[in-house]
């Protein structure tokens, strides 16, 4: 199915507003294996994007999806800034060729990858995007392959970014940046599947 | 001088006193610095290490970076530079030591490269 820029709007905005809900949620996550700071870092990201969005008539999917990737590169501080922004900004090419959810959200993934060099089950953003990306395309997509894959991450050990410093101690928590790619998705299943 | 040098840390004193270290050993090196996310908060932020980069008045630029974050930042803003950008895997202070003091010292990049590699760490 393809993905309008009206519904990639709402379908932001909506991710948005569960940021706002969880953020100290995201950053209590954080807090047991990270630096604590995902739900801050993200809200102040989500925040950006909702100003640039709503400045925005009419839009393109893949001017949408370039002003989320802008505004997340530029405000959110950590290193979900850049991940996120990769994931927006290749989607957002992939745009000008075709606005098809699954090509979208595999176009995503491969900027996550890219970016942040993790591959599946290095307990990171890679392992809530992967499943969707595979159901999507596959046509098996519902709510529980989100749930399953952020929970999936649970007895991950860390390999990347800061959780893999506390090594098998990273084993038995959610990895943040999975559970906030779970609302993204979830936002989507909400805005434009339901 | 055509080699610089960019730092960029999640904190604005810590850059600013990279900075300050750097240029007691270096006063002819260009050396620009990024510190903190827009707000003065800790973190990092494209627009800052864009405006360091954006700065240097060296064409080959090395880079060095406190955590990870920072890094991918600059993998964005050297994406989109025209710039020769070294992202150096350095020790963070060390490196941006040896990299400042070898070229103070009219050193070739091949040769600054060589003393780089054993304070990778990263």
């Amino acid at each position: 199915m393809e993905l309008t820029g009206e519904q990639a709007q709402r379908w932001i905005l909506c991710f948005q507003e569960k940021i706002e809900k969880n953020k100290a949620y995201l950053s209590d996550l954080d807090q047991a294996i990270g630096d604590g700071d995902h739900g801050s870092n993200m809200y102040r990201g989500v925040q950006a994007v909702k100003e640039k969005l709503n400045e925005l008539e009419d839009p393109t999917t893949e001017e949408v999806l370039k002003t989320t990737a802008m505004a997340l590169i530029s405000k959110v501080g950590g290193a979900s800034g850049p991940l996120y922004g990769s994931a927006f900004m290749q989607m957002a090419k992939t745009a000008k060729e075709t606005t098809e959810l699954p090509e979208l959200i595999q176009a995503g993934l491969e900027g996550i990858k890219q970016r942040g060099k993790a591959e599946l089950k290095d307990k990171t953003m890679v392992d809530a995007w992967a499943p969707v990306a595979e159901a999507l395309t596959n046509g098996t997509f519902s709510n529980d392959t989100i749930d399953q894959a952020v929970e999936d991450t649970k007895p991950l050990q860390a390999k990347k970014g800061r959780a893999s410093y506390v090594g098998e101690r990273s084993i038995g928590a959610l990895d943040p940046g999975a559970v906030s790619s779970g609302y993204l998705f979830t936002a989507l299943v909400e805005e434009v599947l339901k | 001088m055509s080699l610089g040098v960019v730092i960029a840390s999640h904190v604005d004193k810590i850059a600013e006193g990279a900075y300050q270290l750097l240029k007691e050993s270096a006063p002819d090196v260009s050396i620009t610095y990024a510190g903190g996310t827009d707000d003065g908060e800790v973190g990092s932020s494209y627009e800052k290490i864009e405006a360091a980069v954006n700065q240097q008045t060296a064409e080959t630029i090395y880079c060095f970076y406190d955590l990870g974050s920072a890094k991918m930042t600059l993998d964005m803003v050297s994406e989109m530079s025209d710039k020769n950008i070294k992202i150096v895997d350095a020790a963070f202070i060390e490196g941006a030591y040896t990299a400042c003091a070898l070229i103070q010292g009219d050193y070739k990049e091949e040769e600054i490269d060589v003393q780089l590699k054993p304070l990778q760490v990263k």
